[in-house]
């Protein structure tokens, strides 16, 4: 949309809002085939949730909407018949330990690396960085031998143990960045209203970089919540596993016809990161984004 | 006993010494302004007061203590900083009660003071504001608000008004010196503006190059500046220099500008300059030490006439400027004075003001 | 008006009989050791974790790759040089740098353009549709790859019934390598174009609108805009992105693991789920060491072109 030349105003300004238009309306019809292209698989997955197993297990009819009635039934079925809560117990207390671990070791070295210089500290927080390269899919046979050397073979304590290693870096980076925005002046000021470093990381820090930290607390949260390898790996029993791990190895069972409880399972356990991520969405994209733009 | 006081004291960065060898002694209640160029020292030296700083060598005293390894919280001071850093997520009082919420000071007193403080500085419907919600000035308030509340033996400034548009700093001059007024504390203040430095201060501290160059009050500063830097810095627009000669003539000394530009020296003067005849010295006088001749000339006045290049009508004044062997000179005349660039006019310089300096050591006669 | 002082004390003044007393320098020695040393302290849960749970253990890894199966016996490069010589090996490698070489472009593209498409939008209604688009990403892969599994189900695809709609082909999706490996990756590319688009979006964001007034100004296309402007002003995003995904992608294990395990007939491993398969399922742990350990030199490469983009940020330190 080149700018038409001055004398010919009113034609050319009709014509550059008429181009305007047709480009908004275009931008529109590809976002709507994008969000189709991006849904679709989730929402297949609710049909399906929602369906009986005899229109399930039926070829006929267009398997993308109900035709023969919704029920409730896998999800109770879900509920009160398999080891799912268990799994969401599990989950939780581990997600919530990580995420607790995490936010302390990540808050605590965040603060020294960005004011206390000592020596090392830029080459530790680049070697942060360079941790968050090695991925787990790599350490995470190493680690089976030590996770069995800790005797937490079969237990979600290995994960507690082993998770920090997938959040503690990115949120050490999210903090630095949100810790090195705080002007240094802010620092002396509390220094001479009389604040120790602890009173200084506690009243002032924390509150003011709040954003960086909910935007941390919500990557450890979904790291730890996601994360399959690892209980792949390490778990076994079933009053043990994680959801991830759980919905994909156990509630397969035998029979056709378990369609509609997977894809209910499979949504039950991805539903607190979407919640999350629904309501907190800003903070969400925050942590995601200032891995890049804030460097 | 004096309230501040600093021996020698020396800071190095990495090899280069920012602050040379500072001596002060600063009275008790005393409004004490350190002024000069940037990369002066005089933010370096305050903060070294304030322990903000670590002292590479010297001794600073507070109240009669040596505080060279004593922390901030514990040396009694309190400080506003240029951009007021003011807890972003705390209400103006809980900014301003912060460091008496710190040391446990008990509830009735800290509303006392800081209500106190909010009346001094007539910020008192701010209380439950946030500091984003804040202009620059209501800004500077609480700033200075958190420093009163702690009724500190020392206020500390660093450049203050450096962050406000011009009639904003204006304003709060005025306001900075009745808050000296009510609220009887040592001060110092840090400033790059001479002007704040005169207005503001009991005795100036002139600071270039990491050394002090004069300590005085502003009159002295004014009048009686002791080195070049001083004369130069002190007082807008600034001091004109000429180089020059001083002659011995048949009536007492002359001061020669150039072939046909000779000013006479005041008769009370001679002896000072003395020795100093047939030497090429610098020649100093102030633009508001000159004026338009009219009539007869006063006792120490000498008329010439100078051939204008520029001329600047102010509304009050017109600053006039011409050449004099190359150096362009600057001169005050009244208003009213008719004249454009390229004429000439007749000048008068009252020569009891004048200055000479020594080229050698840069010190005024 | 306050009193004024009395000595004024000029530049030059005497200096002091007495030297600065020695005692002074060490203690203030000994304040900044104890910053130190707190600085020290609040790093160390952080130092153990790292040093604990991902450098030793990655250095393990390297020893456990030298024994033989049962742990017994040190082999040296035995378990590489089986590898060497097994198809499947090679497989894998092909597979896993067809994988994220394919799956990081499209990914790259997709978002891209999805990104613009949201810039072009009036900011008011750029939340909901960036709300929208993100969803993929914030799913857990595994979850999500089971929604697939059953929309590639070889009876019930729901996908083949659309085929059949507009009289398409019947796919074979998981069953056959072709499809199997398109499969894997077009779910990989579902999931991680999102991501692609929201760093992007905040990219596109922080180019100053004058950039492209004063292209506008001078006489530049819609085209032209793009690429002298918004592409060079983006290149460190894109570079970065492009670079961590890479990694990232490279050692997938989720996807790969619940569509196809690997299958048919290790067409679709990647160095993680067969290291997976021969470590964890075989028990052959050093095995399994060493195929994770072939990652790392290609992981080192791109980590390196990371860290030189990234530098800034610890500079800001």
């Amino acid at each position: 949309m080149a700018v038409g030349s001055a004398t010919a105003a009113p034609v050319a300004a009709g014509s550059l809002r008429r181009g305007r238009r047709w480009a908004l309306v275009l931008s529109y019809v590809f976002l709507g085939l994008f969000a189709v292209m991006f849904l679709f698989p989730i929402y297949y997955m609710l049909v399906t949730s929602f369906k009986t197993n005899a229109e399930i297990a039926s070829l006929a009819g267009n398997p993308w909407i109900i035709t023969r009635g919704a029920t409730l039934y896998h999800y109770e079925n879900l509920i009160e018949n398999t080891a799912f809560l268990t799994y969401f117990k599990n989950t939780v207390i581990v997600t919530v330990l990580v995420v607790a671990i995490s936010m302390v070791v990540s808050v605590l070295a965040a603060y020294s690396l960005t004011r206390m210089r000592f020596v090392g500290s830029g080459l530790l927080a680049t070697g942060i960085f360079l941790t968050y390269l090695v991925p787990e899919t790599l350490l995470f046979i190493p680690l089976f031998k030590i996770v069995g050397w800790f005797g937490l073979l079969d237990s979600y304590w290995a994960l507690v143990l082993v998770y920090p290693t997938l959040s503690v870096p990115f949120c050490t980076w999210i903090m630095i960045g949100y810790f090195s925005s705080i002007p240094k002046e802010l620092d002396e000021a509390a220094l001479i209203d009389g604040a120790n470093h602890l009173q200084m990381l506690l009243r002032i820090f924390i509150p003011v970089a709040l954003p960086g930290i909910i935007a941390a607390t919500i990557f450890a949260f979904t790291v730890s919540w996601a994360s399959f390898i690892y209980p792949m790996a390490y778990l076994y029993s079933e009053n043990q596993l994680v959801l991830t791990a759980g919905t994909v190895t156990t509630l397969i069972r035998g029979d056709v016809y378990h369609w509609g409880g997977l894809m209910a399972g499979a949504l039950l356990a991805a539903a607190p990161p979407v919640v999350v991520y629904a309501f907190l969405m800003d903070y969400y994209i925050a942590g995601l984004t200032s891995g890049a733009t804030k460097g | 006993m004096a309230q501040v006081t600093l021996k020698e004291v020396v800071k190095r960065f990495d090899g280069t010494e920012a602050v040379s060898g500072i001596s002060l002694d600063i009275a008790d209640n005393e409004f004490a302004v350190l002024v000069g160029p940037s990369g002066c020292g005089k933010s370096t030296t305050l903060r070294m007061i304030a322990g903000l700083e670590e002292v590479s060598d010297g001794e600073i005293y507070i109240g009669g203590s040596l505080v060279n390894d004593v922390p901030p919280k514990d040396r009694d001071i309190a400080m506003v900083f240029q951009n007021y850093a003011l807890y972003p997520h705390m209400t103006v009082s809980e900014n301003m009660s912060f460091g008496l919420r710190l040391r446990k000071y008990p509830k009735a007193e800290i509303r006392a003071r800081v209500e106190n403080a909010a009346r001094i500085l007539g910020i008192g419907e701010l209380m439950e504001r946030r500091p984003r919600q804040l202009s620059g000035g209501q800004r500077q308030r609480v700033a200075m608000g958190r420093a009163i509340v702690r009724n500190p033996e020392v206020f500390l400034f660093d450049e203050p008004l450096s962050n406000l548009d011009a009639k904003l700093r204006v304003q709060m001059r005025t306001e900075i010196k009745k808050v000296h007024q009510k609220v009887r504390t040592t001060t110092i203040y840090v400033t790059h503006d001479q002007i704040e430095a005169m207005t503001l201060a009991d005795r100036v501290v002139v600071m270039n190059a990491g050394r002090i160059e004069q300590i005085g009050a502003p009159n002295d500063l004014y009048h009686s500046p002791a080195t070049r830097f001083v004369a130069g810095f002190i007082g807008s627009p600034a001091m004109n220099f000429v180089p020059c000669r001083l002659d011995g003539a048949a009536d007492g000394l002359v001061v020669r500008l150039g072939d046909d530009l000779a000013l006479a020296v005041p008769a009370a003067r001679t002896e000072r300059y003395r020795r100093f005849v047939g030497k090429e010295l610098i020649f100093g006088l102030r633009p508001e030490h000159s004026a338009e001749a009219r009539g007869q000339a006063g006792p120490g006045c000498v008329a010439f006439d100078a051939r204008l290049d520029v001329v600047e009508p102010l509304g009050m004044e017109t600053m006039v400027y011409f050449s004099v062997n190359g150096v362009e000179l600057c001169a005050r005349v009244e208003p009213s004075a008719a004249v454009d660039p390229g004429e000439t006019m007749r000048l008068m310089a009252d020569m009891n003001h004048m200055h000479l300096i020594d080229p050698e050591n840069d010190r005024v006669i | 008006m306050p009193e004024r002082g009395s000595g004024i004390a000029v530049k030059g003044a005497p200096a002091l009989a007495e030297a600065v007393p020695r005692g002074a320098r060490s203690s203030l020695h000994r304040w900044m050791r104890r910053k130190t040393t707190v600085a020290f302290l609040l790093c160390a849960p952080l130092l153990i974790i790292i040093s604990g749970l991902v450098v030793y253990p990655f250095f393990y890894s390297l020893f456990l790759a030298m024994l033989n199966k049962a742990e017994t016996r040190f082999v040296g490069l035995g378990n590489f040089a089986f590898l060497f010589k097994r198809d499947t090996f090679w497989m894998v490698v092909e597979q896993s740098v067809l994988f994220a070489l394919t799956a990081v472009l499209f990914k790259a593209i997709i978002g891209f353009i999805a990104a613009h498409l949201i810039n072009n939008v009036p900011s008011k209604g750029q939340r909901k549709w960036r709300g929208m688009l993100l969803v993929p990403w914030v799913i857990p892969p595994a979850l999500s790859a089971l929604g697939w599994w059953w929309l590639f189900d070889p009876t019930y695809s729901a996908l083949n019934w659309l085929l059949a709609q507009v009289s398409g082909p019947h796919i074979p999706w998981l069953s056959q390598p072709f499809w199997a490996r398109f499969a894997v990756i077009l779910v990989n590319i579902w999931y991680g174009a999102p991501f692609f688009m929201i760093m992007y979006l905040a990219a596109l964001k922080s180019i100053p609108e004058e950039l492209y007034e004063a292209a506008a100004i001078d006489g530049a296309s819609a085209w032209q805009r793009l690429v002298y402007v918004t592409l060079p002003m983006m290149r460190n995003i894109i570079a970065i992105t492009m670079l961590f995904s890479t990694i990232v992608t490279f050692a997938n294990f989720d996807i790969v693991r619940v569509l196809t395990q690997g299958g048919p007939r290790n067409t679709t491993h990647l160095f993680a789920t067969y290291a997976f398969k021969l470590g964890i399922e075989s028990g052959d742990i050093p095995l399994g060491a060493a195929v994770s350990l072939f990652m790392f030199p290609i992981l080192a490469v791109f980590a390196f072109f990371i860290l030189r983009n990234v530098r800034r940020r610890t500079r800001e330190i």
